[in-house]
C-alpha cells in the first residue's frame, strides 16, 4: 500500500522523485544489509556449532581453555551489544535525527558514552582479569614435569620418568587427565611458541630462558598442538600430537616409553640405519644409535604423527620422509636420502615402523 | 595583538586598487612559480612535495596490497603450492613492513605536508627543503626495500624481525640488512617530517589563531609529531644494536654471550605500539575535519577531543608489553599492562562520541566522504572491541599469534586508517586537484570495499579461535579452516577490486570535467580558501583569524582574503615569504623567508641513501665516498639556504605592522627545529641506556665484577674535554651576542680542539680498559654508548667548523647569529649525552655492579 502511495505522490509531484528515489534506495540498502547480516550470523552460528577441530580453542580439554572459551562468548555478546549501540547512535545521528540538539545533551552523550560507560565496563573487565589470572597457571610442586624444547622445526620432549631419569621422546605430548603438569619450555635456536589450543594458552620458547607453562588437561582424547611464533621457513609445518590419557593409562604408557626399543636388534633395517649414519643424529635406545641432533626414534611407530605433526606414521609416509625430506618440509636440517636404493629405504622404513 | 584601526583603513584603501592587486599577484606568482620541465623535480614547495609524497605512499600501498593478494591466493585452499614457503614468508614480511613503514606512517606525513600549511593559512612549511629531503629519502628507501623481492632477497623474518632468527646470517641473509638499513633511513625521514610539522603547527599559524583556535587537524599533527619523536628513536636504537650484531658480531641478542633476544622485543614494541596510534590519530584528524563540514556545524567538545588525543598519545607509550603477554613475564606486569591497554579505549571512545554528538546536532549531508566515515566507524569499532578482548592477558594467551589477531589488527587499521584516508581523499581531492571525484564510482568503491573487507576479514576471527596460527604458508585440511579461508580470499579480492575503483577515479583523465566550485562542501576552515584551480602561492594573503571556522563566522572573509586585505598581500622583493607567529597567541613575530627550488636536497638524499644501500652490501669504500658526498650536499644546502642575511632588518607585513626578517634563538623556527630534533635524539640515546639497565635486570652480575671501572682515566679525560668544548661553545655564543667578535673565533677553535681531543680519548677508553665487544654483552654495551657519544661529538665538531667558516664569510655575525645559537643548543644535548654515558659506564659499576 505504502508503495502505491509513494508512486502516486511522485506522479503528482514529480519534483519529489529524486528524493524518494534516494529514500527507496536507502531503504533497500538497509534491508539488504540487514538480511545479509542475519544470514551471515546464522551461517556463522551454524558452522561454529559444527566446527570443533582437534586444534580449536573451543574444543575444550583443559581448565584454562575452558575458562577462556566461556569468556569468549561473554565478550562476543557484550561486544555485539556495544557495537549495535554505537552504530545505532551513528545511524540515528546521521540519518534520522533532525533539528538542533541541546549542548547539554551532547555533553552528556560524550561523557556517558566516552568516559562513564567504558570506565565501568573496562574496570570490571580488568578486575576480573587480575582475579582470574591469579587462579590460572598455579604449578603443582608434586605434579609431573616435562621439558619441551622447540627446535627448527620439531619438538624435543623429555618426561620426568618413574625412576627420576628423563625419558626422551619427540613431537608428541602425552598428559594425564585431571592432573597439573608443569612444562619447562626452552629453545636452542630461535623463538618458538608452544600452544595446545584445546588445553591452554600459549607460551614462548626463548633461547637463553626457560619458561614454565602449567597445563591442567581435563578430558582424555587426541588433540593437536602447534608452534605459534613464526620461526623460519617451515614454521607452518611444526605441530605435534597431544594425547590426554586417564592417569593410570598414562603411568603405564610412561613406563613403556621409558623402555628401550622393542624391535629386534637383528633387524636388517637397523643395520642399514646405522650404516648410513642415521645414528649420528637420531637415538634409538637399546641400539648403537645415540645421536642427539634430531628426534629420538625409540618408539617412533607408537606416535600419532611423523615429521612434527604433518604425516601419518605409515610405511609409505616414512619412505616419503626419508627420501623427500625437504619437499615435505622446506629447509629441514635432515638431508634427503633419495640416493639410497628403494629396497634399502623400504627396509629402513619397515624397521622404523616396527618401533612401537 | 595591537590593532591600529587607522593602519587597517590605510591598508584597505590601498588594496581597493585593482591594478595594484594585479601587480601584487604577479609578483607572488613569480616568487612561488613551480619550476617546469625536468626542473619540476627540484620543487620543494609543500603542495608539490606533499603530492609526490601522497602518490608514492599510495603506490607502495598498492604494491603491498598485491603481496597480500598473493598471500591470500596461497591460503585459499589447504596444502596449496602456488608459491614456495620462502616466497610466502618474504611476501607476508614485506606486506606488513611496507604497509606500516611505507604507507601508514608516511601517508600521515604526506597528507600533513600537503594540507597543513593550507589549514593554517601559511604559504609553506618553515623548512620546505627538509620536506623535500624527507620525500626523496622515503622514495629511495622504499624502492630499495620493496625492490628486494624481485631478487629473492627480501627480508623474511616477519615485520617484527625477532632475533635470533634474524641475527642468524645463515637464515636471514641480506634481506634482514635491507630491512634494518632501508627502514632506518626512512625512520630518519619520518623524524625530519615530524620536526617540520611540529614547528609548523607551533609557529606558522596565522595571526589571531590562538592555540585554542587551531583546527583539530593541527592538534592531531602536533600530538602525532611528538609521538614520532619518542617512538621511532627506540627502534633506531634497536636497529643500531641489531646491525652491530649482524655486521660486527656484537652479542646484544645472543644469549650464549649474555645478550637477550627480549631486549629487541621491548625496543621494537616501545616503537610498535605507539606506532598504531601514530597511524590512527592522523586518520581521525581527517574525520575531525570532515564531520563538522557534513554536519554543517562546529565540532562538539573541541577541548574534549584535544585532551583525548593527547591522552591517547600518552597512554599509547604504556602498552607495549601487551604484544609480549606470552613471553613469560611475571603476572603482576601482565595485569598492569592489561589495565593500561584497556584504558586507552577511553580517550578513543571520547573522540568517537564527540563526533557522533556533532553529527547528532547537525544536519547531515550524505556524500561519499561521509559514507567512508560511517564505514570506518562500523569497522573500527569492531577492531576496538576485539582489542579490548586481546588486552585481557589470559585471553591473549589463546588469541596471540593467531588469525584472530590478524582480523583484529586489520579491523583497526583499515577501519581506523584506510577508510578515513579514502574519505579524506574524496573530501580534499577537489581542493587539491580542482575537480570532483565521481560520487557514483565512490559509492561503488565503498560498497565493494566494505563488503569485501568484512567477507575477507570477519571469518578470520573464527579461524583464529579454531586454532589457526598466523604466518603459515600452508595449513592442513580437516580442521574446519577451509571455508573461512576461502571466504577470506574471495573477500580480499573483492576489497582490492573496490580499491581499484578509487585508484581509477583518482587517476582517470578529467580534462573535460568542469572545475569544482570553490569550497565545494561549504566547509568552515582555512584550507577551503584555495582557489580553483589552485595558485602556487599557497594563500593570497595570510588571514587574520578569530574563529575556529572563519569561513563560516568571519564576515566577508573570503573577499578580504582574495583582495589581499590581510597580511603579506605582496612579495615586493619577489621572495618566498610566510609569517612566523608566537606559540600561544599567534602574534606575528617574524616574516620568514623560505627557500625555493633546489636539487641540493635531492642529492643530499641520494648520497645519504647511498650510505645505507652500500653498507647493506658491505661496499665500505663506496659507502664512505657516498657519506662524504652526502655531507658536502647537506653543507651546501645549509650554507646557501639557511640563516640568510637579509638585505634589511624588517619589512612591512600589511595592516600597519612590520616584522623582522631575521630571528635567532628561542624565537626562531630553526632553534625549535634543533630542539625538537634533539628530543628525538635523546630518546634514541635513552633507549640505549635502557638496554644497559635491561641487561642489569636480567643478569645477576652486570656489569661483571671490576669491568670498566678499572681504567676510568681515559673516560674521565674524554668526558672532561667534551664538557670543556661545550662550555667554550656556549660561551662563544654569549660573547658573540654581546658583540665581542674578536673572542668568538678563538673560543670556537678552542672548542674544536677540546672536542677532537675528547672524542679521541673517549674512543680510546674502552680499548684501554681491554673491553672486547665481541666477547660479551657488557663490553659491547659500553662500546655502543661510547660510539654513540663520539659520533655526536664528531657531528658537533663539524658544526663548530661550520660556524667558524660562516664567521669568516661574514654570514655569522653578532647580529645574525642563528648558526651559533643552534650549534650551542646541539652542544647542550651533547653535554647531557657525555654526562649520562660517563655516569653509566664509569659510575654505575661502583654502585650497581655485580661480583
Amino acid at each position: 500500500m505504502v508503495g502505491t502511495r509513494v508512486e502516486r505522490l511522485v506522479r503528482e509531484k514529480p519534483w519529489l522523485q529524486e528524493g524518494t528515489g534516494e529514500l527507496r534506495r536507502r531503504g533497500r540498502f538497509r534491508s539488504a544489509t540487514g538480511t545479509a547480516f542475519a544470514v551471515a550470523t546464522l551461517a556463522v552460528a551454524a558452522s561454529l556449532a559444527g566446527c570443533q577441530g582437534p586444534q580449536s580453542t573451543l574444543h575444550v580439554a583443559g581448565r584454562e581453555a575452558g575458562e577462556m572459551a566461556s569468556l569468549l562468548w561473554l565478550l562476543v555478546w557484550a561486544a555485539g551489544v556495544i557495537w549495535i549501540l554505537v552504530l545505532g547512535t551513528a545511524v540515528y545521528a546521521t540519518g534520522i535525527s533532525r533539528g538542533p540538539v541541546d549542548d547539554r545533551v551532547a555533553n552528556v552523550m560524550i561523557l556517558a558514552g566516552g568516559v562513564f560507560l567504558p570506565t565501568l565496563v573496562l574496570g570490571g573487565l580488568v578486575t576480573w582479569t587480575v582475579w582470574t589470572m591469579s587462579g590460572l597457571r598455579v604449578p603443582d610442586e608434586q605434579g609431573l614435569r616435562v621439558a619441551v624444547s622447540g627446535e627448527q622445526w620439531w619438538w624435543r620432549v623429555a618426561y620426568e620418568g618413574p625412576d627420576g631419569n628423563p625419558v626422551a621422546s619427540a613431537n608428541e605430548i602425552r598428559l594425564p587427565a585431571g592432573e597439573t603438569v608443569t612444562l619447562e619450555l626452552s629453545s636452542p635456536d630461535v623463538i618458538h611458541s608452544f600452544w595446545i589450543p584445546s588445553i591452554a594458552g600459549k607460551m614462548d620458547m626463548i633461547p637463553g630462558r626457560v619458561n614454565e607453562l602449567v597445563l591442567e588437561p581435563t578430558k582424555p582424547g587426541i588433540y593437536r598442538g602447534v608452534c605459534a611464533e613464526y620461526c623460519g621457513t617451515s614454521h607452518a609445518l611444526m605441530a605435534f600430537s597431544v594425547v590426554v590419557m586417564e592417569p593410570d593409562a598414562f603411568a603405564a604408557w610412561l613406563a613403556e616409553e621409558a623402555r628401550p626399543a622393542s624391535a629386534s636388534s637383528a633387524h636388517e633395517g637397523l643395520a642399514l640405519f646405522l650404516e648410513n649414519g642415521c645414528g649420528a643424529c637420531h637415538a634409538i635406545r637399546g641400539t648403537e644409535a645415540d645421536g642427539r641432533v634430531g628426534p629420538d626414534l625409540t618408539h617412533v611407530a607408537s606416535r600419532k604423527s611423523l615429521g612434527a605433526g604433518i604425516l601419518p606414521v605409515t610405511q609409505a609416509a616414512l619412505e616419503e620422509w626419508i627420501t623427500h625430506t625437504r619437499e615435505v618440509k622446506p629447509d629441514a636440517r635432515m638431508p634427503p636420502y633419495d640416493m639410497l636404493p628403494e629396497a634399502e629405504i623400504a627396509t629402513i622404513a619397515g624397521y622404523l615402523a616396527s618401533l612401537k | 595583538m595591537k590593532v591600529d584601526q587607522e593602519a587597517i583603513a590605510r591598508h584597505n584603501r590601498q588594496q581597493d586598487d585593482p591594478a595594484l592587486r594585479k601587480a601584487q599577484e604577479e609578483r607572488l606568482m613569480k616568487a612561488w612559480e613551480t619550476p617546469t620541465g625536468w626542473r619540476y623535480w627540484s620543487a620543494v614547495n609543500n603542495s608539490e612535495v606533499g603530492l609526490w609524497y601522497t602518490a608514492t605512499a599510495f603506490a607502495f600501498m598498492l604494491f603491498a596490497g598485491v603481496l597480500a593478494l598473493i598471500v591470500r591466493a596461497q591460503l585459499a585452499v589447504p596444502e596449496n603450492d602456488l608459491v614456495s614457503a620462502e616466497f610466502f614468508n618474504q611476501a607476508f614480511t614485506l606486506h606488513g613492513t611496507a604497509m606500516m613503514f611505507l604507507f601508514a606512517v608516511p601517508i600521515f606525513e604526506a597528507v600533513a605536508i600537503l594540507l597543513l600549511p593550507q589549514m593554517l593559512g601559511a604559504r609553506d612549511l618553515p623548512f620546505p627543503r627538509l620536506s623535500a629531503f624527507g620525500y626523496w629519502s622515503f622514495l629511495i628507501g622504499g624502492v630499495f626495500v620493496l625492490g628486494s623481492i624481485f631478487f629473492n632477497a627480501a627480508p623474511q623474518g616477519g615485520w617484527f624481525m625477532y632475533p635470533p632468527l634474524t641475527t642468524d646470517t645463515r637464515q636471514s641473509g641480506i634481506g634482514a640488512d635491507i630491512w634494518l638499513l632501508g627502514l632506518s633511513f626512512i625512520e630518519v625521514a619520518a623524524i625530519a617530517a615530524a620536526v617540520e610539522l611540529i614547528v609548523g603547527v607551533l609557529k606558522c599559524r596565522p595571526p589571531g589563531m590562538r592555540i585554542n583556535l587551531t583546527p583539530l587537524y593541527g592538534w592531531y599533527v602536533l600530538v602525532v609529531g611528538v609521538m614520532i619523536l619518542f617512538a621511532f628513536p627506540p627502534l633506531i636504537a634497536g636497529d643500531i644494536l641489531f646491525e652491530f650484531e649482524r655486521m660486527l658480531d656484537w652479542p646484544f641478542f645472543d644469549p650464549a654471550r649474555g645478550g637477550d633476544p627480549l631486549l629487541w622485543q621491548h625496543l621494537f614494541w616501545i616503537f610498535g605500539h605507539p606506532e598504531v596510534y601514530i597511524i590512527f590519530l592522523p586518520a581521525i584528524a581527517l574525520v575531525a575535519m570532515i564531520v563538522p563540514t557534513f554536519a554543517q556545524r562546529p565540532i562538539f567538545g573541541y577541548s574534549w577531543i584535544v585532551l583525548a588525543a593527547i591522552g591517547t598519545g600518552f597512554i599509547s607509550f604504556g602498552l607495549w608489553v601487551h604484544h609480549m603477554f606470552t613471553t613469560g613475564l611475571p603476572q603482576i606486569s601482565l595485569g598492569f599492562f592489561s589495565a593500561a591497554s584497556e584504558a586507552v579505549a577511553i580517550p578513543t571512545g571520547v573522540q568517537i562520541f564527540a563526533f557522533l554528538a556533532a553529527l547528532l546536532a547537525g544536519r547531515v549531508v550524505y556524500s561519499v566522504p561521509m559514507l567512508f566515515v560511517t564505514g570506518a566507524l562500523a569497522i573500527f569499532v569492531i577492531g576496538g572491541l576485539t582489542g579490548v578482548m586481546v588486552a585481557i592477558a589470559p585471553f591473549d594467551w589463546q588469541a596471540h599469534d593467531t588469525y584472530f589477531v590478524v582480523a583484529h589488527l586489520h579491523y583497526v587499521l583499515i577501519g581506523g586508517m584506510l577508510f578515513p584516508v579514502v574519505a579524506g581523499l574524496y573530501y580534499f581531492y577537489p581542493m587539491v586537484a580542482g575537480k570532483m571525484l565521481s560520487p557514483r564510482l565512490g559509492r561503488t568503491a565503498f560498497w565493494m570495499m566494505f563488503v569485501g573487507f568484512n567477507v575477507g576479514f570477519f571469518p578470520m576471527h573464527f579461524v583464529g579461535m579454531w586454532g589457526m596460527p598466523r604466518r603459515v604458508f600452508t595449513y592442513p585440511a580437516g580442521f574446519g579452516w577451509e571455508l573461512p579461508n576461502m571466504l577470506s580470499t574471495i573477500g580480499a579480492f573483492v576489497f582490492a577490486t573496490g580499491f581499484l575503483f578509487v585508484v581509477w577515479d583518482t587517476l582517470r583523465p578529467k580534462g573535460r570535467q568542469p572545475y569544482a566550485p570553490r569550497n565545494v562542501w561549504n566547509a568552515g576552515t582555512l584550507e577551503w580558501l584555495a582557489e580553483v584551480p589552485d595558485k602556487p602561492w599557497g594563500v593570497r594573503s595570510i588571514p587574520f583569524v578569530q574563529s575556529r571556522y572563519p569561513l563560516w563566522d568571519q564576515k566577508n572573509f573570503m573577499r578580504d582574503y582574495d583582495e589581499g586585505r590581510f597580511f603579506l598581500p605582496d612579495a615586493h622583493e619577489v621572495r618566498r615569504e610566510t609569517l612566523v607567529t608566537s606559540i600561544i597567541d599567534a602574534e606575528p613575530i617574524q616574516c620568514l623567508r623560505v627557500p625555493g627550488p633546489t636539487f641540493k636536497t635531492f642529492w643530499a638524499a641520494m648520497f645519504t641513501g647511498g650510505v645505507f644501500v652500500f653498507s647493506t652490501f658491505h661496499m665500505w669504500t663506496a659507502a664512505v665516498v657516498s657519506g662524504v658526498l652526502a655531507l658536502c650536499a647537506i653543507l651546501a644546502w645549509l650554507w646557501t639556504g639557511t640563516a640568510l642575511v637579509p638585505e634589511k632588518e624588517e619589512k612591512d607585513i600589511g595592516l600597519g605592522m612590520t616584522a623582522p626578517l631575521y630571528m635567532s634563538g628561542p624565537r626562531s623556527v630553526g632553534w625549535w627545529a634543533m630542539f625538537i630534533t634533539m628530543l628525538g635524539d635523546m630518546s634514541a640515546f635513552f633507549s640505549l641506556i635502557f638496554g644497559y639497565f635491561f641487561y642489569w635486570t636480567v643478569h645477576p652480575d652486570f656489569p661483571p665484577a671490576g669491568a670498566g671501572a678499572d681504567a676510568p682515566g681515559w673516560f674521565l679525560l674524554g668526558a672532561g674535554l667534551l664538557l670543556a668544548s661545550w662550555l667554550a661553545t656556549t660561551t662563544a655564543r654569549r660573547v658573540l651576542s654581546a658583540g665581542n667578535e674578536a673572542a668568538f673565533p678563538m673560543l670556537i677553535v678552542a672548542a674544536i680542539l677540546a672536542a677532537a681531543g675528547g672524542t679521541a680519548a673517549l674512543i680510546h677508553a674502552p680499548a684501554a680498559a681491554g673491553l672486547d665487544p665481541t666477547a660479551d654483552v657488557y663490553p659491547a654495551t659500553v662500546w655502543v654508548l661510547v660510539i654513540w657519544t663520539a659520533v655526536h661529538a664528531g657531528a658537533g665538531i663539524v658544526m663548530q667548523l661550520y660556524c667558524l667558516a660562516r664567521f669568516a664569510a661574514r654570514r655569522l655575525t653578532a647580529t645574525y647569529d642563528i648558526d651559533i645559537w643552534n650549534v650551542a643548543l646541539f652542544w647542550h644535548f651533547v653535554a647531557v649525552t657525555v654526562a649520562v654515558t660517563t655516569a653509566t659506564v664509569v659510575g654505575f659499576p661502583h654502585v650497581g655492579g655485580g661480583g
